[in-house]
């Protein structure tokens, strides 16, 4: 094997008894993420949506059916937990599956490493984030009804 | 990395001639980050107001029914439905059928086409039935 086809033109590197210019390819690759989990984003991604499609069309058909779309029918819709909860679960479904196929879009458009990180960092905070806030404003609305809320 | 240089590299966008799949794919993620963006902030948006009190719900109402908000509406409208189209495209696709070029590219305009009849029939109904 020829040491010479390998790294060229590194500052410094003595392709003789530099040992990054004995490495194979694979050597190189290992260290830089496991295979194992390879697969769960991709696999979260598909479940999460099978989960919004159907989350969603409850959603869809359950305000094409309130008979007002205004503060009190909203309210008072979702003080049922038969709506609460399910809108809970889609507030879930919704920022999982969209802080997952964001992640894939930094991954595929920002090459600079810390640029990188910086975007997966505050697009996570941005989903848990929104997460939170609607999560939170579904409870105020469902509590309100028991009292718990007040 | 070094790289042979005799060896191709992988031709750009600009060499393939577009056909619908290509439209479809990149619609997929141009609408993915739209929904998740202006999507996913009049979510919280509307579920914050309507956990503030009538007087914020109102002023949501108020921007969600004007000019430019019913414009941004039917806009995730239809997005919302083309990548829940081209989304049950893509699991067809990851389960290893519809790859055979006639059939996956005419599922791939029905997407474009569905996607945009059903942003008409829901708006449709929304004017008619409801009376906006």
């Amino acid at each position: 094997m020829s040491v010479a086809t390998t790294e060229s033109g590194e500052p410094g590197a003595s392709p003789a008894t530099s040992p990054a210019a004995l490495e194979t390819p694979l050597a190189r690759a290992r260290g830089l993420g496991s295979a194992r989990e390879g697969a769960e984003h991709w696999w979260h991604e598909r479940a999460s949506s099978v989960a919004l499609l159907l989350l969603f069309v409850w959603l869809i058909v359950s305000l094409l059916r309130l008979p007002a779309l205004d503060h009190r029918g909203v309210t008072e819709w979702l003080r049922d937990p038969l709506a609460a909860v399910p809108m809970l679960l889609l507030i879930a479904a919704t920022f999982w599956h969209l802080k997952m196929g964001l992640q894939v879009i930094i991954e595929d458009y920002v090459h600079d490493e810390g640029n990188r990180f910086l975007a997966l960092l505050l697009i996570s905070f941005a989903a848990i984030g929104g997460a939170a806030f609607a999560i939170f404003a579904v409870l105020k609305i469902a509590f309100a009804a028991t009292g718990i809320g007040r | 990395m070094s790289r042979n240089p005799n060896r191709p590299l992988s031709p750009h966008l600009t060499v393939y001639k577009w056909g619908p799949h290509m439209l479809v794919s990149i619609l997929h993620r141009v609408t993915g980050a739209g929904l998740a963006t202006v999507g996913a902030a009049a979510l919280v948006w509307w579920l914050a107001a309507a956990a503030s009190g009538e007087e914020a719900y109102k002023s949501f109402a108020g921007w969600a029914t004007s000019w430019a908000g019913i414009v941004v509406a039917v806009g995730l409208t239809w997005a919302f439905f083309q990548h829940l189209l081209s989304g049950l495209r893509h699991l067809v696709m990851d389960i290893g059928a519809g790859f055979e070029i006639e059939g996956n590219k005419f599922w791939a305009t029905m997407t474009l086409a569905g996607a945009l009849l059903l942003t008409a029939g829901l708006w449709l109904y929304i004017v008619t039935v409801r009376g906006a």
